[in-house]
C-alpha cells in the first residue's frame, strides 16, 4: 500500500502546528516553511496525477480496515487532477502573500494557510461522506481565521456573515448525511453507490430527500443562484491573497457534485431522475446571468471580481449540470481555467488597491507600475470574460458544443453568449476607467508618492497568466485528459470495486492473516 | 417514542430558523446552536431508536444499538461546538468594532458598503 496518497494531508498537518509552536516570531522561518511545503505540495500532487493518469485508482485504507468500515482515500483521475490544481494555485498565492507582505499583518497566516490546504486536500481525496463533511469544517474553520485576517470591522462583519452562512450549510450537510445513513445504512461513497440501486423503487422518499438536500449544500459552496449570497461579501473584504485562494472552494462544491452525482446518484438513476436538468440548470443559467449583470453593476473592483467568480460558477455547473460525458469533459476544463483566472484577478485587485485611495470604480491618478497591472488586468479580463485567445474561450466553446445536442440548446446558448457580452462590457468599463482614464487626471503633487508593488508580487501573478497560457496551448492534451477523467467518471465500476474488493482488516472476519500485513 | 423524538427535532429546527432569521448575532447564534441540536439528535435517530442495548459486542445481550451514528454524533457535537464559539468570538469583534449587531448589510446606509 503506497503511503503517497496521505501526503497532501498529512504535510500541511504537521507544517501549521510547527510553523505556530516553533516558529511563532520568525516570519523568515514562517515563510520559507511554508514556501517549502506548499512546493513539496505540488512536486507530491503531480506525482499523485502522473501515478492515476493511466486510469489506475489508488487505495488508501486508514489503520487498514477494510471499506465500508474503515475511512478511505482513494487517488483516482479526478482526484489528483484537482489536487494538483489546488497545490499550484496555492504556491503562486503564497508567492504573492509573501511578496505583497501581507502576511505579516496579521497573526498566525501561514499556519491557517496550511490548514486550508489540509482541509481542500482531505475533501478531494477522501472516498467517504462523512470524512468529506470533516474535511469541509477543517477548510471552512481555517478559512474563517484567514478571512478576518488583519481584522477591521467591514472585514469582520464579512466575516460574520460568512461564518453563519456556513455554518447553516454544514448543519444541513449533517441532516442530509443523516437521512443517507438512515435509508441505506453506510456513508462509503462506493459502497452507497452500490446500495443506492438497490432501493426500492417505491419506498425513495428517504433518499430523494437526502439527494436534494446534498445538492443544496454543494450547491452553497459552490455559490449557484440562490445560495450564492455569501460570496460577494466574503470575496470582496477577505484579504487578496485568501480570496485567490478561496478560488478554489468553490469547485470544492462543484467536485463534489461531480462525484457524487455521477457515482452515488447517476443521472440514469430513476430516484433522483430530474434534479439536474430541472432544478440544477436552471439554477446554474440564473447564476451565469446575476454574476455577469452583477459584473456589471459593480462600483468596486473587488466586487466586480467576486460576482465573476458567481457568474464563472454558473458556466461550470451549466456544463456539469448536463451530466453527459461532453459536459462533464467541458466543465473540468473550465474550472482549470476559472481557477486560475479568478486568482489571478484578486491578486490583481490587490495590485490596484495597494497604490490607490480606493476600489471604486472611478478615475483617480496613475500610481507606480500601473502599465504593467493594467496589462496583467487586460490579460485576465479576456480569460475571465471568455474572449478569445485565452483558455475561456476554449472552454466556453466546450460548453457549447456539449450543450448542443441537449434540449435546452436554445436557453443555454442564449444566456452564455449574452452573459458574455455583459462580462465584456463590463470589464472593459472597469478596465478603461481605472487604468485608460487615470492618464488624464493630474498628480496631486502634495501626494505622498506610493513604492510599486514587489517583483515577488508580480512574479506570482504573472506564473498564474503563464499558466492561463499554457492552460490555452496545450488545450488539445487538457481535453483529452479531461475527457479520460470524465469516462473514469462514467465507468465507475473499478473504483467501486477497488475501494470495496481490497482486503484490510475485517473484510473476512474468520481470517487474521490480514493483521500481520497492517505495517 | 418516536413521535416523541421527530416532534423534538420538528420545534428545534423551527425554533432554530425563527431565530435566524432575526438577524441579529445573538438570536442569530442561538438559533444556530438550536439548529445544531437539532441535527445531532437527528443523526442519533438515523440508526434507528433502541432503548436499552449495548452499542458493542457485549455477553448475554440480545439487541444491539447502531455504534456508528453515536461517533458520528460525537463528531458533529465537537465541530459545532468549535465553530459556535468562533462565530461567538468573530461576531464579538463585529460588535465591538462598528457598535452595531446586525448580521445583514447596513439597510440603512446602503452606500456604506461601498464606501469601505
Amino acid at each position: 500500500m503506497s503511503h503517497w496518497i496521505i501526503l497532501p494531508i498529512v504535510l500541511p498537518a504537521f507544517l501549521a502546528p510547527f510553523i505556530v509552536l516553533a516558529a511563532r516570531y520568525h516570519i523568515v522561518i514562517q515563510r520559507s516553511v511554508s514556501l517549502a511545503g506548499v512546493f513539496a505540495l505540488v512536486v507530491v500532487a503531480a506525482g499523485l496525477a502522473w501515478q492515476a493518469s493511466d486510469g489506475t485508482v489508488t487505495l488508501y485504507q486508514l489503520g487498514d480496515w477494510a471499506a465500508p468500515f474503515g475511512i478511505v482515500l482513494v487517488a483516482d483521475r479526478l482526484s489528483t487532477l484537482m489536487v494538483l490544481l489546488t497545490a499550484v494555485l496555492a504556491f503562486f498565492v503564497l508567492l504573492y502573500a509573501v511578496g505583497s507582505r501581507w502576511d505579516y499583518r496579521g497573526w498566525h497566516f501561514h499556519a491557517l494557510y496550511q490548514f486550508q490546504l489540509m482541509g481542500i486536500m482531505g475533501a478531494f481525496l477522501t472516498g467517504d461522506l462523512f470524512n468529506l463533511f470533516v474535511f469541509f469544517e477543517v477548510l471552512l474553520i481555517a478559512s474563517y481565521g484567514l478571512m478576518i485576517h488583519q481584522g477591521g470591522t467591514v472585514r469582520l462583519r464579512a466575516g460574520v456573515q460568512y461564518v453563519l452562512y456556513n455554518l447553516l450549510g454544514s448543519t444541513l450537510f449533517l441532516f442530509a448525511l443523516g437521512a443517507i445513513y438512515a435509508q441505506t445504512g453506510t456513508l462509503n461513497m462506493a459502497d452507497l453507490a452500490e446500495r443506492v440501486q438497490l432501493i426500492d423503487p417505491s419506498d425513495t422518499v428517504g433518499i430523494r430527500i437526502a439527494a436534494v438536500l446534498l445538492l443544496m449544500v454543494f450547491a452553497i459552496k459552490a455559490a449557484v443562484v440562490p445560495l450564492h449570497f455569501w460570496l460577494p461579501s466574503s470575496y470582496a473584504e477577505a484579504p487578496a491573497p485568501v480570496a485567490a485562494l478561496f478560488a478554489i472552494m468553490t469547485k470544492v462544491g462543484a467536485y463534489a457534485i461531480i462525484r457524487v452525482y455521477t457515482m452515488i446518484f447517476p443521472p440514469d438513476l430513476e430516484a433522483t431522475a430530474g434534479l439536474h436538468g430541472w432544478w440544477l440548470l436552471p439554477a446554474a443559467l440564473v447564476s451565469l446571468a446575476i454574476g455577469m449583470v452583477g459584473l456589471l453593476a459593480a462600483r468596486k473592483l473587488d466586487r466586480l471580481v467576486a460576482f465573476s467568480v458567481i457568474g464563472s460558477m454558473g458556466m461550470v455547473m451549466i456544463s456539469i449540470s448536463l451530466f453527459t460525458a461532453e459536459g462533464i469533459t467541458a466543465a473540468l476544463y473550465y474550472i482549470i481555467h476559472s481557477t486560475l483566472a479568478a486568482g489571478a484577478l484578486f491578486l490583481i485587485v490587490d495590485l490596484v488597491r495597494s497604490s490607490r485611495a480606493d476600489l471604486m470604480l472611478t478615475a483617480q491618478a496613475p500610481v507606480a507600475g500601473s502599465a504593467l497591472t493594467a496589462g496583467m488586468f487586460f490579460m485576465a479580463a479576456i480569460a475571465m470574460a471568455g474572449l478569445p485567445p485565452l483558455s475561456g474561450f476554449v472552454g466556453k466553446l466546450l460548453i457549447l458544443d456539449a450543450s448542443f445536442d441537449t434540449g435546452s440548446v436554445a436557453w443555454i446558448w442564449a444566456v452564455i453568449l449574452i452573459s458574455s457580452l455583459i462580462a465584456v462590457v463590463g470589464f472593459g468599463r472597469a478596465g478603461s476607467v481605472l487604468f485608460w482614464k487615470s492618464q488624464s487626471v493630474a498628480v496631486d503633487p502634495g501626494a505622498e508618492v506610493q513604492a510599486a508593488p514587489s517583483p515577488l508580487s508580480y512574479v506570482a501573478v504573472g506564473g498564474l497568466l503563464a499558466l492561463l497560457v499554457a492552460h490555452t496551448v496545450l488545450a488539445g492534451p487538457m481535453t483529452r485528459y479531461t475527457s479520460a477523467i470524465s469516462a473514469q467518471l462514467f465507468a465507475p465500476e473499478p473504483y467501486i470495486a477497488t475501494v470495496l474488493d481490497t482486503p484490510g482488516k475485517l473484510s473476512d472476519p474468520y481470517s487474521d492473516t490480514d493483521e500481520e500485513e497492517a505495517h | 417514542m418516536e413521535f416523541l423524538v421527530a416532534s423534538a427535532i420538528g420545534v428545534l429546527t423551527a425554533g432554530g430558523i425563527y431565530l435566524v432569521l432575526r438577524l441579529r448575532t445573538f438570536p442569530v447564534i442561538m438559533g444556530v446552536s438550536l439548529l445544531t441540536y437539532a441535527v445531532n439528535v437527528f443523526l442519533f435517530a438515523s440508526g434507528r431508536l433502541t432503548v436499552g442495548a449495548p452499542p458493542i459486542l457485549s455477553d448475554g445481550a440480545v439487541a444491539y444499538t447502531d455504534p456508528l451514528p453515536q461517533a458520528l454524533v460525537l463528531t458533529a457535537i465537537v465541530i459545532s461546538f468549535g465553530m459556535t464559539a468562533v462565530v461567538v468570538m468573530i461576531a464579538l469583534g463585529a460588535y465591538l468594532g462598528g457598535d452595531d449587531d446586525h448580521v445583514d448589510d447596513d439597510t440603512k446606509a446602503p452606500a456604506a458598503e461601498d464606501a469601505s
